[in-house]
């Protein structure tokens, strides 16, 4: 078992009326209004400092991620921090995984490559490319692609960022979106012939089939809670098994905030407060700036309209901490509640890697410092064994530690 | 309701086939359909008294062949397609008329067609871009259902408004279907045109020689009204008539007035 701390770089601190004076607090909303400069240079440094305190106690990686123009989480470059990362780690088996750089925001998108190259060099090996689909909004809304583009860009960019690190020679690439007269990146990434690849998405078939057909892991980012996830994860392991395909529980990544307290009582007080914030304020956004027309392809948008899989996010505001936790919407608890119910979700959903959410909405520096310390003192040490007895490989984490290069450990 | 008949075309060398609903007796009249959809009107019905209504649907948008969008990946697809479909349907020096997405669409293939377009009518045309009057695709495609109504009419509860806003029960299937259908018609027009409706109409508008008609609501909250003017000044043979207590959907707020100056300018 894999378990790494996943961080969204919130605005911490909204006015509690924000979301009554503003439609969304994504996209549309402005800067100036509503955020202070200053409390940003914090966050980012707090979050740096809390990706970096998990990784030295105890946590298998860290993870970044890539949003725009929005509250909820701006990162906008998730390899700045992924640097950052890799550097103050160096000498550990931290991975560093980045969930990611997303290649239809950058064009060409062997920008992509260069950067995860150069990432996995400097991490000597520690890297998972992370390949998502990207965020309706963000490619539509924030960087101007035309919604229905966005999938054919996709692939292509995979295609080409997955020709340039394996090719041995330079080549051109004429495809439909991207045109490239000499593509010979410089350097190739550390690991060979290029980092392990995991692709997060919303439970999406299409995506299944893409993960699937090439043998990545799927990383499955739901904020509907792993009740809800159950059926949505038993759909890829039916597809992964329909296409001849061990249940290999590396296959399958998960993500969910955590809170530990010192009893299961005094949760509520400690997480309550910023669980309801992420839900109501930093998810406060109407549905078409998520899915703008033509986002979806036209059979998946008659399946979501008709049969409705996922509650709208509206529906959240009606809701408060005891049903977010119920739902398992988040886990929270003493540690010794927090290991079974992880536990739990683990076997439920048949889960490799689990991405942890220690610092979500509101919470403060030093509370998600705690949360983390805990977590790793009394969670994580009795959840990493719990795939061993099964004997599986997980082909899906970084082949670099302590330091090591790929090519020093071949030779030892 | 007249009777609509439909005739599927090859186009672009057969790789795609545009279904055109046709109806009416007269001079031919080929209509380019909003953002919105292919919907018959009154105006269209009256109009198709006197003149053979050609009305394709836009690629992707004609119903069960959602796929078709595939096969446009740029604007000059979409005109070159339209373009084949008028030589395929045989139709010599047509009135090419467009409202919204569509009007884009009727002076694209107007600059192209030169001297084979007879007349040039444009209802409340997209295409052209200013600073101080500008609109993106954004602006319509992130709208919720109830703010679309209200950028989009004048007066919301006109009946022909509220007979084509129409949605099924709230959580039947029905509305479910009719919710994709709209989203879907959406995001295949967005494709040619996102982000920002400007893909080089003002590089080729000067080529436009038909006489034309620039139609624009007074009350349009989607594109300004003053794009009327811009086009005019674009289009050497050229006049505007607004319409008053009207927004951006001409052919169901005012649809007599609308037809009438329609009328008026084939007639002359």
């Amino acid at each position: 078992m894999k378990i790494a701390c996943f961080h969204l770089m919130p605005y911490r601190d909204l006015e509690p009326d924000f979301d009554k004076k503003y439609d969304s607090a994504w996209f549309t909303l402005p800067f100036e209004d509503v955020a202070d400069r200053a409390m940003v240079s914090k966050y980012y440094n707090w979050t740096l400092d809390e990706l970096i305190h998990a990784a030295h106690s105890g946590f298998d990686g860290v993870c970044t991620n890539e949003h725009h123009q929005n509250a909820y989480g701006f990162m906008v470059n998730p390899n700045m921090m992924g640097s950052v990362l890799a550097r103050a780690t160096r000498g550990t088996d931290t991975a560093i995984i980045q969930m990611g750089e997303t290649a239809v925001f950058l064009n060409p998108p062997i920008r992509v490559a260069e950067e995860y190259a150069m990432l996995d060099s400097i991490s000597e090996g520690r890297l998972v490319a992370g390949f998502p689909v990207g965020l309706g909004g963000d490619y539509a809304y924030s960087y101007g692609m035309a919604p229905m583009e966005q999938r054919g860009r996709y692939r292509e960019a995979h295609d080409l960022i997955l020709k340039a690190w394996k090719s041995d020679k330079p080549f051109a690439w004429n495809g439909k979106y991207y045109q490239l007269p000499m593509v010979n990146i410089w350097p190739k990434p550390s690991q060979e012939p290029h980092p392990p690849i995991w692709v997060p998405g919303n439970a999406s078939p299409s995506t299944w089939d893409f993960v699937i057909e090439h043998d990545y892991s799927y990383c499955y980012l739901t904020y509907f809670g792993a009740k809800g996830a159950k059926h949505m994860v038993d759909g890829y392991w039916d597809k992964v098994e329909e296409a001849g395909k061990d249940k290999n529980p590396y296959r399958m990544t998960y993500l969910i905030p955590v809170g530990v307290s010192e009893t299961d009582e005094q949760a509520e007080k400690e997480y309550g407060p910023h669980i309801e914030y992420f839900y109501h304020k930093l998810l406060h956004m109407p549905e078409q700036l998520l899915l703008p027309p033509g986002h979806m392809t036209h059979s998946s948008l008659t399946h979501v309209l008709t049969k409705r899989p996922f509650p709208a996010y509206d529906e959240f505001n009606d809701m408060g901490f005891k049903e977010f936790n119920d739902r398992d919407y988040l886990v929270t608890g003493s540690a010794a509640t927090v290991t079974a119910k992880l536990k739990e979700i683990i076997k439920d959903l048949n889960v490799g890697h689990l991405l942890l959410l220690p610092q979500f909405g509101s919470m403060p520096h030093d509370k998600a410092m705690e949360n983390i310390s805990r977590i790793s003192e009394g969670v994580l040490p009795h959840l990493k064994g719990i795939w061993d007895d099964e004997g599986w490989e997980d082909k899906w984490w970084p082949k670099g530690q302590a330091g090591v290069s790929q090519t020093e450990k071949e030779a030892t | 309701m007249a009777n609509l008949t439909q005739k599927i075309v090859p186009v672009l060398g057969g790789k795609l086939s545009i279904t055109v609903n046709i109806s009416g007796s007269g001079p031919p009249i080929f209509f380019c359909h909003s953002a919105g959809g292919f919907y018959w009107d009154d105006f269209l019905e009256n109009l198709s008294k006197d003149y053979t209504i050609y009305a394709p649907y836009f690629p992707g948008t004609a119903p069960g062949k959602p796929d078709e969008i595939e096969q446009l990946e740029h604007l000059w697809d979409a005109v070159l397609a339209y373009d084949d479909a008028i030589e395929e349907l045989g139709l010599e020096q047509p009135i090419i008329m467009g409202h919204s997405f569509g009007g884009m669409l009727a002076a694209e293939i107007a600059a192209h067609r030169k001297k084979q377009t007879r007349k040039l009518i444009l209802i409340a045309p997209i295409g052209l871009w200013k600073e101080e009057a500008s609109y993106t695709v954004a602006n319509w495609c992130a709208l919720s259902f109830p703010e679309m109504k209200e950028v989009l009419f004048h007066d919301q509860s006109s009946p022909r408004v509220v007979k084509r806003m129409a949605r099924p029960e709230e959580g039947t299937e029905e509305q479910a279907l009719w919710d994709r259908d709209f989203i879907w018609t959406i995001g295949c027009t967005a494709k040619l045109i996102w982000p920002i409706p400007d893909k080089g109409l003002c590089k080729r508008i000067h080529r436009i020689s038909a006489k034309s008609l620039i139609i624009w609501g007074e009350n349009d909250k989607l594109i300004s009204p003053s794009y009327a003017n811009d086009f005019k000044h674009a289009i050497a043979d050229s006049q505007v008539f607004t319409l008053p207590l009207c927004g951006h959907e001409p052919p169901l707020e005012q649809t007599e007035k609308l037809e009438v100056a329609v009328r008026n300018f084939l007639s002359d």
